[in-house]
């Protein structure tokens, strides 16, 4: 783990900006979903995770799934800051000679721990990862983070019934409550409706934060390494497209790139938090 | 016929897991069938190494997929329909694309099932698991050959996709049996036409090269175990030297192995092919023996079609 003193809003705000570049730069990409989830990944890969950029494949790692896999321009901002590739690889996101795929790819990417993009999958491998840590008596956790959409996918329930069977206490997942998907707002297209509650019915530790908000993210992960027995579940509210005002809770930057003056537009606003948090553009 | 021995090959597996899966990395997986798949067996004898998803097939394979990440050998078990068929795309996309170590041994698999019928009776697995890049495919002839498969799936790193049955097949390799992956074996040399065959047909094969050499037919009879990768060569020649080829599998005469035998054929020796097989039209319910005689699995079916070919 690093050093805590770490400028958590700036790290985001760099990220945000890989983001913004990587989706640009491909014409192609998910903004929406990636920013809404940007201080979550912070908050792991410089705070709460034990890895090392200069050993990936480490056995004893803590482990992370992004199940919601088109989230891809967020995790590689997060790698990139953190030192598992080059920065300036980012900008080539999903171009025929890049190594950066579309969704997350485990044999490309150094520091992706499983290959997901097909929604429901990432959560169960997750879990398979959990288990091995408990049946080698590793200490090693697991976090993954999915969409609030992607629960309307049965496998994540088959997921869900797994690790309290299975006492994966070391299993943490985080869902992305933005309460948007494609078609619109995830009440109408297809109801979730309360996600704590069908948590918390299958048995799980279920914490309720400000997704956005580091104190309460912080408080959360403390929170799910106290809890014995059972894995925990972080349903943290968050606003799609967060960072980019033009892009914030709407559901139409799901998976669109944003134009050359929406681009310039969107990097002056990133470039001004930047500067305001002490960061060089 | 009464003195053949029969074993199932899903028994021969559930004892190969007991007494090959000794490593501490190997985990067996099941969705609530270990009874019928016969993982029962290591899991009685290795209870820490066994895990059961319930009737939750897309998970075991997802599962199955972030324990291989984590240095696991893993194999997950169901009946052939919810492995290939349900769970086709978690295996594309959560072992087969990251290329982990997850053997998908399947169970059930074909009409042979039997009483269940049509919703059971999974005769597209060959097809849809082939198609998969990374995957290897093996349908087993006998319970000897399905030991040595399961060993060797063990000892090689990477998805593999194993077929088995239901039913007690006839054992037509002895103890000296070798098992190479994607080496064909020529069980009968011949020169007038060739059968190709897979999993059950195989002994349904070595009746009708007798029934053929009682009409003074020499037939060649080989096993191709190895769907994908599949060896070619033994083809190759079969398509120079003989009269032409008939395959037989428990399976849609689409997409399984005669498409891929044909596909060796067209590519580099063109021949004349017959295809024994399901003709693309779902099974139903019955004894196996009356459901294979309906649907044309027979070794007379066999000897009929390389008749053909020879006209």
């Amino acid at each position: 783990m690093l050093n805590t003193t770490e400028n958590m809003p700036l790290l985001s705000a760099y990220i945000r900006k890989s983001v913004l570049d990587a989706v640009y730069n491909a014409a192609s990409g998910h903004p929406g979903g990636s920013l809404g989830i940007v201080e979550l990944l912070t908050a792991l890969y410089f705070k709460e995770m034990k890895v090392d950029p200069k050993n990936p494949s480490d056995p004893n790692r803590d482990r992370f799934v992004l199940s919601k896999g088109h989230c891809s321009p967020a995790l590689y901002g997060v790698l990139a800051e953190r030192g598992f590739f080059p920065k300036a690889d980012v900008k080539n996101f999903r171009k025929i000679d890049s190594y950066l795929q579309g969704h997350p790819s485990m044999r490309h990417v150094p520091g992706v721990d499983m290959s997901t993009g097909s929604l429901g999958q990432g959560v169960c491998a997750a879990n398979g990862m959990a288990l091995a840590a408990k049946l080698d008596k590793k200490d090693y956790r697991v976090y993954s983070i999915l969409g609030d959409g992607e629960l309307q996918e049965g496998q994540v329930w088959e997921a869900a019934m797994f690790a309290p069977q299975y006492k994966l206490d070391n299993l943490c997942i985080i869902v992305d409550n933005n309460g948007l998907q494609i078609d619109g707002d995830v009440s109408n297209v297809m109801n979730v409706c309360s996600i704590p509650d069908k948590f918390r019915a299958f048995n799980w530790n279920v914490i309720e934060i400000n997704g956005h908000d580091f104190n309460e993210i912080s408080a959360a992960f403390d929170s799910a390494r106290a809890c014995k027995g059972k894995p925990t579940a972080i349903i943290a509210k968050t606003s799609k497209g967060k960072g980019i005002s033009f892009m914030e809770n709407i559901a139409g930057w799901h998976g669109m790139a944003p134009k050359q003056s929406e681009y310039e537009q969107a990097t002056e606003e990133i470039n001004t938090e930047i500067t305001r948090l002490g960061g060089a553009v | 016929m009464g003195d053949i021995q029969t074993k199932a090959t899903r028994l021969a597996y559930g004892e190969a897991l007991v007494e090959f899966g000794t490593n501490e990395n190997i985990i067996v997986m099941d969705c609530d069938l270990s009874k019928s798949t016969m993982t029962t067996l290591f899991s009685k004898k290795y209870p820490d190494r066994f895990i059961n998803t319930g009737i939750a097939e897309a998970n075991m394979m997802s599962t199955a997929a972030g324990l291989a990440s984590c240095g696991k050998t893993v194999f997950a078990s169901t009946f052939a329909m919810f492995a290939a068929g349900r769970a086709y795309e978690q295996v594309r996309n959560s072992i087969c694309y990251p290329k982990l170590n997850v053997k998908v041994a399947a169970t059930h698999a074909g009409i042979s099932v039997g009483e269940d019928g049509a919703s059971h009776q999974m005769i597209e697995d060959i097809a849809l698991m082939s198609v998969i890049p990374n995957m290897r495919v093996v349908s087993p002839a006998d319970a000897v050959e399905t030991r040595l498969a399961i060993k060797a799936a063990i000892d090689i790193e990477g998805p593999f996709y194993i077929r088995l049955g239901r039913l007690p097949f006839p054992i037509i390799n002895d103890e000296n049996y070798q098992f190479e992956l994607g080496k064909g074996v020529t069980l009968r040399n011949g020169k007038d036409v060739t059968i190709i065959a897979t999993g059950y047909m195989v002994s349904e094969a070595l009746k009708a090269a007798d029934e053929l050499k009682g009409q003074g037919i020499d037939a060649r009879v080989i096993n191709i175990h190895t769907i994908k990768p599949i060896d070619e060569e033994i083809i190759i020649k079969a398509a120079k030297e003989t009269g032409g080829i008939v395959t037989a599998e428990e399976h849609n005469v689409i997409g399984g192995l005669g498409s891929a035998v044909a596909q060796v054929t067209a590519r580099y020796a063109p021949a004349k092919m017959a295809f024994v097989g399901i003709q693309d039209i779902f099974g139903k319910s019955g004894k196996p023996a009356e459901l294979f005689e309906e649907y044309g699995l027979t070794s007379k079916d066999i000897t009929f079609a390389a008749k053909g070919l020879l006209k």
